[in-house]
């Protein structure tokens, strides 16, 4: 179908994103453009900005960022919200020190760390369906939940010296001169496998159809228990892989990281175009609406003498007008 | 693609067969909410390749007889026969296993999935796990093909008119192999075109066999499409006709009964006091409002109905609209007994007494979870203000009136509105108005989607309330019931005013013709007089 509904332009880049005319891509498209404007103009102004490496490093900066998106522009697709993400980032990273400093084998650090983000997960969802509650309600409380149970391990802060930790943490993949680390290679990878699952699967589909209209997917047989459910494991199981990669980045556990996490997750999903009311969206936008911020900050590091609150107020500004702009393109949906 | 269980039957709608055995047979079936005796022993059997319709009053039991068919609903006594064996659907998703597929007058797809997808999600067709999408728009192009409907599946539903997206449902539900396809109102948001449209692929269906259940309001639709008929009244069945052998009068007596003299009743009864006074009570100079109005003048006086005819899109509601401030003008001046007014927001209007009823009842009108007396009372409460509570009392006795004034059933204040009937809802909403005592009503389709009954009685509180000097702006899309209302008439097309007429001798005939813009030099004729 892309073939022939996508007039000369069923590239990859097409396929990656869906297969349907470009009209629905403008948001990301925009975003793309927004990306590719302040790169350029980053590279205009500042030496040395148009380096390569000035782009992979910032997908090595922002790769739990961008995991965490991806899990939570699932939820969002389906018109719910999950706020819990940046404290299951934070318990992620707890769990993680503390069980390698009591002497666990990393691996089985890693398994218990994705086992509880994916389990809180399903909690939240099981609370969202079965108990008709709220989302923002129900992931608020997991929020709390997994804030609380950071503390509860340890209030101090725990560093990581783990060795296959810290290997981990260092081993880059080099070609000639740039690099990335693997937690880049992770988010891409991730990107692909959301990109692909909700262009191309029953369960992608349907996670569309719920955001559509609930009551009309069960009206089509659709599986909506299993799928509203779902994404909340899959947003909790992103999380807490988040959790690991930014453990990876910052060597410790502490019950202050990621505080506020979460909104720079919905932010950047909704600066990549997706509709917080659900149905539209594109996790290839949410990777580029972290992108987009991580650029920002970016461009004032390289400026140098704007201060860093700086990258609040233009996020702020952004966001805004994107939700404006979506407003007015849903309003022109008949 | 789709394969139908029952032979193939050629029929039209002047020779439907009758020694078969029926698809579905209901036998005798009962059912009980509580204590209220919802169906009692109504038997209905529908025929392959036969349109069936289902006609009664709102009430009557057609939605509780679907409902049961379809495994909403289970049954206390009697039993279903599907092709001669009993069955009982336990859910909606069985009934459709079993070939029996319901399409609700709100279409239940997603608008942000494309059509093919609203057509086979659920069963899509997949290759290595995943959804096979150039074999599923191939197989989606092929069904609607089939029904005549030539639209691009990979397209996103929502980006097509209502009547297509309608025709998608029946699309979904035809390809899932059914023997059996409900349609519950399905023409009531559609335009003629559009239901000319919708008729062809009832058609092409029964002739492939299917068996169609037809539920509407429209007898001249049911005359149309319909080939057999099972009629329902308070839950019981009062029988089954052929379309061909049974009069319009006669079938609307066997739906309503008695109610019908009031219809008749009120023929008679025009009301002749149009153009008695001097100054109108309302006075709209060219008013506009770009994208909705052109300009348009309008006068109303006191104690008269104005009837505003026109199609779906013609400017009737948004002239409405600007009337009552829901929307402002650009241009023009509203004169109200004399004095020139600024209609910005619904309150100033309600201010002058003007009271307007939307035909969105549903979004625009009630609040589903509010009693009828919370509901009646909302607008005089507002127009006092929140700090002025209306007295216990005065609450008390107005709901009182009103209920008994407008035959709302049941009469219990304290009924939450979502589970009252069309009608008597729109009864509450008319009701809410009266109570602020207004003197300048705009009903717009007060009677739409209501049955018979409860639409004999609203006309005919209509004419009681411009009797009592009230001044009535009457819009509906069925001009008959315009006709029969109005004493002067306003012909609304293209977003503007194209004549106005009084109400003398005008027939339906005539208004079509100056609605197509055929009578141009008799409507010169009229405004020369």
């Amino acid at each position: 179908m892309s073939a022939t509904t996508v007039p000369a332009a069923s590239s990859t880049w097409d396929r990656v994103k869906g297969y349907r005319p470009p009209s629905r891509f403008l948001p990301v498209i925009a975003t793309l453009a927004l990306f590719v404007g302040l790169f350029g103009a980053g590279g205009v102004r500042y030496e040395g900005f148009s380096d390569p490496q000035v782009l992979l490093s910032l997908l090595i900066d922002n790769a739990f960022l961008i995991v965490l998106a991806v899990g939570v522009t699932f939820v969002i697709l389906t018109g719910g919200i999950d706020l819990s993400v940046g404290s299951v980032v934070a318990l992620s990273t707890m769990i993680a020190a503390k069980t390698l400093e009591m002497g666990w084998s990393p691996y089985l650090s890693m398994t218990a760390v994705l086992a509880t983000g994916t389990l809180l997960g399903l909690l939240m969802g099981l609370l969202v369906h079965y108990f008709d509650i709220q989302p923002f309600i129900a992931t608020l409380a997991g929020l709390f939940l997994a804030r609380g149970l950071t503390y509860l391990i340890s209030v101090e802060s725990i560093s990581i010296n783990d060795e296959t930790f810290t290997q981990l943490a260092f081993k880059t993949i080099r070609f000639g001169d740039y690099y990335v680390r693997w937690t880049a290679v992770v988010a891409l990878l991730v990107v692909a496998v959301a990109a692909y699952v909700l262009a191309r699967t029953r369960f992608g589909r349907t996670v569309y159809a719920i955001g559509g209209s609930e009551s009309s997917a069960m009206l089509m047989g659709l599986r909506v228990a299993f799928t509203k459910v779902g994404v909340y494991v899959i947003s909790g199981f992103c999380a807490s892989l988040a959790g690991l990669m930014f453990s990876l980045y910052i060597l410790s556990g502490n019950s202050l990281h990621a505080i506020g996490m979460e909104l720079d997750a919905i932010a950047a999903v909704v600066i990549g175009g997706t509709l917080l009311t659900g149905g539209r969206g594109y996790v290839v936008g949410s990777l580029l609406g972290v992108l987009v911020l991580g650029i920002i900050k970016t461009l004032i590091s390289f400026d140098g003498t704007l201060s860093s609150y700086w990258i609040r107020i233009i996020t702020g500004v952004l966001l805004l007008v994107f939700v404006v702009v979506q407003r007015f393109a849903s309003r022109r949906q008949p | 693609m789709t394969q139908m269980d029952a032979p193939r039957v050629q029929t039209g709608a002047g020779d439907p067969p009758v020694e078969r055995a029926p698809v579905i047979e209901m036998r005798d079936i009962s059912i009980t909410f509580g204590s209220v005796q919802a169906l009692s022993e109504v038997s209905v059997r529908l025929y392959a390749g036969e349109v069936h319709a289902l006609m009664g009053e709102n009430g009557a039991g057609k939605s509780t007889l679907i409902k049961a068919l379809t495994g909403v609903y289970s049954i206390d006594s009697g039993v279903v026969l599907v092709g001669g064996e009993k069955h009982s659907f336990s859910s909606p998703l069985a009934a459709q296993a079993a070939g029996i597929s319901t399409v609700y007058q709100e279409v239940n797809l997603v608008p942000n999935l494309t059509v093919a997808e609203n057509m086979l999600l659920g069963r899509e067709p997949r290759r290595f796990g995943a959804v096979h999408v150039r074999e599923m728009n191939r197989r989606a192009r092929e069904t609607l093909h089939g029904l005549g409907v030539d639209i691009d599946p990979g397209s996103l539903l929502g980006e097509h008119p209502i009547a297509i997206q309608q025709l998608v449902a029946i699309a979904r539900a035809v390809d899932v192999d059914a023997r059996v396809l409900i349609l519950d109102e399905p023409t009531s948001s559609l335009d003629a075109d559009e239901v000319q449209k919708l008729f062809e692929v009832m058609r092409r269906l029964r002739g492939q066999g299917v068996a169609i259940v037809f539920v509407s309001h429209f007898l001249d639709q049911v005359y149309e499409i319909a080939d057999r008929m099972t009629i329902l009244r308070n839950g019981r069945l009062v029988g089954e006709r052929m379309v061909a052998g049974t009069p319009q009068l006669e079938l609307v007596k066997l739906m309503i009964g008695r109610e019908l003299e009031t219809l008749e009743r009120l023929d008679r009864s025009q009301s002749s006091s149009a153009g008695a006074s001097s100054t109108p009570v309302l006075k709209a100079l060219g008013i506009s409002r770009k994208g909705s109005l052109e300009v348009t003048d309008l006068e109303l006086y006191e104690g008269e109905v104005v009837g505003l005819a026109g199609l779906l899109g013609s400017g009737r509601t948004e002239l409405a609209r600007l009337l009552f401030g829901a929307d402002t003008v650009d241009s023009g001046d509203v004169t109200i007994r004399g004095e020139r007014r600024r209609l910005r927001s619904p309150r100033h209007a309600i201010d002058r007494k003007i009271s307007f009823s939307s035909e969105d009842r549903k979004s625009e009108g009630l609040v589903e979870d509010l009693t009828v007396a919370d509901n009646m009372l909302l607008a005089l409460q507002a127009s006092r203000g929140w700090l002025r509570p209306i007295p216990q009392a005065t609450r008390e006795r107005l709901v009182e009136q009103y209920l008994k004034a407008l035959d709302i059933r049941p009469a219990d204040p304290t009924a939450l509105m979502r589970n009252m009937s069309g009608g008597n809802q729109q009864k509450v909403l008319l009701a809410r108005w009266l109570i602020t005592e207004p003197d300048i009503l705009i009903l717009d389709e007060p009677t739409r989607g209501i049955d018979i009954g409860a639409k004999a009685q609203i006309q005919a509180k209509v004419a009681e309330l411009a009797a009592q000097g009230i001044s009535i702006v009457f819009i509906s899309a069925e001009l008959e019931e315009v006709l029969r209302l109005s004493d002067r008439l306003v012909v609304m097309r293209d977003r503007r005013k194209i004549d106005e007429r009084p109400n003398h001798g005008v027939n339906v005939s005539d208004v079509l013709r100056i609605i197509a813009g055929e009578s141009r030099s008799e409507r010169e004729e009229a405004e020369g007089a």
